[in-house]
């Protein structure tokens, strides 16, 4: 026990040499979500009308953050499939490292590649015109959502990697999953526009309450849901952080017994 | 004193419709070296993963050192090294970054864990492209670099699952002289391969084993006789092969084999029948081109023992080849 922090830290180093050695991983990380954030604010932004003030990118912004944010789970069970199939996960359990470490390492490396990533989008957003008004403190407090959010989901890519055989097949269905989901939100669009059914789905969507939560947190007027009186369109934060904390509460244990017996 | 013990190890996947382990026992005595040799699926990878503590068997027992591989894996895994068939080392990392790494990860420290790896780049002539990304590697550089990474503690007792699999020729020269200076330095070595050769070559005792089972095991000597004695083998001009055949035979006392100028026939005594028919030559006037002892090839030992040629090859299940294989 006395290494176990030790061993974590050179786990969560070795994604961070990775992106020394490899430089490109941070470009590839970043390209789509900027990609997201030139074509919604330029292709679709001119025709969404909006009536916010600012325009539609204040809207937006929140939620391509949670977007990107949600991507962490592809990219965490990616990461650690790929690692599964070519053996390297096998040399770290022939070694006396304490358990875990190699799994909660890779989510802290996930999760600091996360904290680059929401910098340069939040850059890209504000070249564009993306401005927070509510001040320092509670735009912080906006992206230590984001970031929590992001790395509860990656505790689910543990999962979904250790669980899955190719990297190539984890990619195929973390978009299945993570498309429909931050697509059958708030993110992008109004939901009122949804069938009814729909509708409730995106209402209580995780993504939908966490980029309710940020447009709050970056000072937006909170017009989110069909039901405005809904718990979840009422308490956007509250909701939020109890999804985070039933996912990590849920899949934290789940993975760490996974990957102890993952081949016995 | 026995360093490694399987006992009765049983492992099946896929709820039991695919045996890869059926019963299999095996020992290495300390400091020496034991060459598990069988075709695919036989289940070498299984029964390195187990040991390796990697794996639960459904049943039997193992011990490495002395140590329950079951009950105290953490304590087996401080004592062993294992390589595998593919380089198990994150290849966008340099050599040097890997083995670094490693080290941090025996809780060697930091100062000790760059001198280790210095020390390993050296010893296995990696120095040179240490600062390189082991994606630009040779198939031989990465499995040289997969070894050292075994190597980092200095263990006792040393795994490697197909160490030369893949490798062209000179590959397979290079990691055999790697392997043979690390036996020499003491280790207690188990070794599997489907390699006859290899097994060979660098094997103290061999157990061949197929289908999940060990189904023979003794030295390379022991299990070649275990096949089929010696035969006598001679080639001579064309005009000679009559008289030539009729001196085998006498000598070996068995029918003889004509292979273009060859004639063959097994012999019991190797060595005496060799001078004896040398004798019988001379006087007959016939010069010999070629004579010699040949000795069967685990080729043909492993024909006779199972029944089927090495390199048939027995699909794996898919199963398995997810955690352990490629």
């Amino acid at each position: 026990m006395k290494y176990a922090i030790s061993d974590v830290l050179t786990i969560t180093k070795r994604q961070l040499l990775q992106l020394a050695r490899v430089p490109e991983i941070l470009v590839f990380s970043t390209i789509q979500p900027v990609m997201f954030v030139l074509l919604f604010r330029f292709v679709f932004g001119g025709s969404i009308a909006s009536d916010q003030p600012g325009g539609y990118v204040q809207l937006l912004m929140p939620g391509i953050f949670v977007q990107t944010v949600a991507f962490t789970l592809a990219s965490t069970a990616i990461g650690l499939a790929e690692d599964m199939k070519k053996g390297l996960i096998d040399r770290f359990r022939s070694l006396p490292i304490s358990r875990g470490a190699v799994i909660i390492g890779r989510t802290f490396g996930d999760a600091l590649l996360n904290i680059l990533v929401l910098v340069v989008m939040a850059l890209a957003g504000f070249a564009v015109g993306w401005r927070p008004t509510s001040g320092i403190l509670q735009t912080t407090l906006a992206f230590l959502f984001l970031f929590m959010f992001g790395y509860a989901l990656s505790w689910i890519g543990i999962l979904v990697g250790l669980s899955v055989k190719e990297a190539r097949t984890v990619q195929s269905v973390g978009f299945l999953v993570t498309f429909p989901l931050t697509f059958l939100s708030n993110a992008f669009a109004p939901t009122t526009g949804m069938p009814r059914a729909l509708q409730y789905f995106a209402e209580w969507n995780p993504v939908s309450t966490m980029v309710a939560a940020c447009r709050q947190l970056f000072g937006l007027e909170n017009r989110f849901g069909a039901t405005a009186d809904s718990w979840p369109s009422q308490y956007p934060l509250e909701t939020s952080l109890f999804y985070m904390v039933l996912l990590m509460v849920i899949f934290i244990p789940l993975s760490i017994r996974k990957y102890k017996n993952f081949s016995s | 004193m026995k360093s490694v013990i399987a006992e009765h190890l049983v492992k099946t996947y896929s709820k039991g419709e695919v045996v890869a382990l059926n019963d299999l026992s095996l020992d290495v005595e300390e400091g020496t070296v034991l060459g598990v040799l069988g075709p695919n699926g036989a289940g070498k990878t299984t029964t390195v993963r187990i040991l390796a503590t990697l794996l639960k068997p459904d049943s039997g027992h193992a011990t490495v050192a002395g140590i329950d591989v079951i009950k105290h894996p953490d304590k087996v895994r401080e004592l062993i090294g294992l390589s595998g068939q593919y380089a198990a080392v994150d290849e966008t990392l340099t050599g040097w970054d890997n083995l670094v790494m490693f080290g941090r990860l025996y809780h060697l420290g930091r100062q000790p864990s760059i001198d280790r790896a210095n020390e390993l780049l050296e010893r296995f002539d990696l120095t040179e492209a240490a600062r390189r990304p082991i994606k630009t590697y040779s198939g031989g550089m990465r499995r040289r670099l997969d070894l050292a990474a075994s190597l980092i503690v200095k263990p006792k007792i040393l795994f490697l699952d197909e160490p030369t699999t893949g490798l062209d020729p000179r590959g397979r020269q290079d990691m055999w002289g790697v392997i043979q200076d690390l036996v020499k330095g003491g280790v207690t070595l188990l070794l599997t391969t489907q390699y006859l050769e290899e097994a060979d070559q660098l094997a103290d005792e061999i157990a061949v084993i197929d289908h999940g089972k060990v189904i023979a095991r003794g030295t390379s000597d022991a299990l070649k006789k275990q096949v089929g004695g010696e035969r006598l083998e001679i080639t001579v001009e064309n005009e000679d092969i009559p008289v030539a055949q009729e001196i085998v035979a006498r000598i070996s006392g068995n029918t003889t084999h004509l292979d273009l100028r060859t004639i063959s026939a097994p012999v019991l005594t190797g060595s005496v029948a060799l001078m004896d028919t040398l004798r019988a030559l001379d006087e007959a006037k016939i010069h010999p081109l070629d004579i010699g002892l040949k000795r069967p090839s685990l080729d043909d030992v492993f024909l006779s023992l199972t029944g089927h040629v090495a390199e048939e090859i027995v699909e794996e299940p898919i199963k398995k080849k997810r955690g352990g294989k490629k």
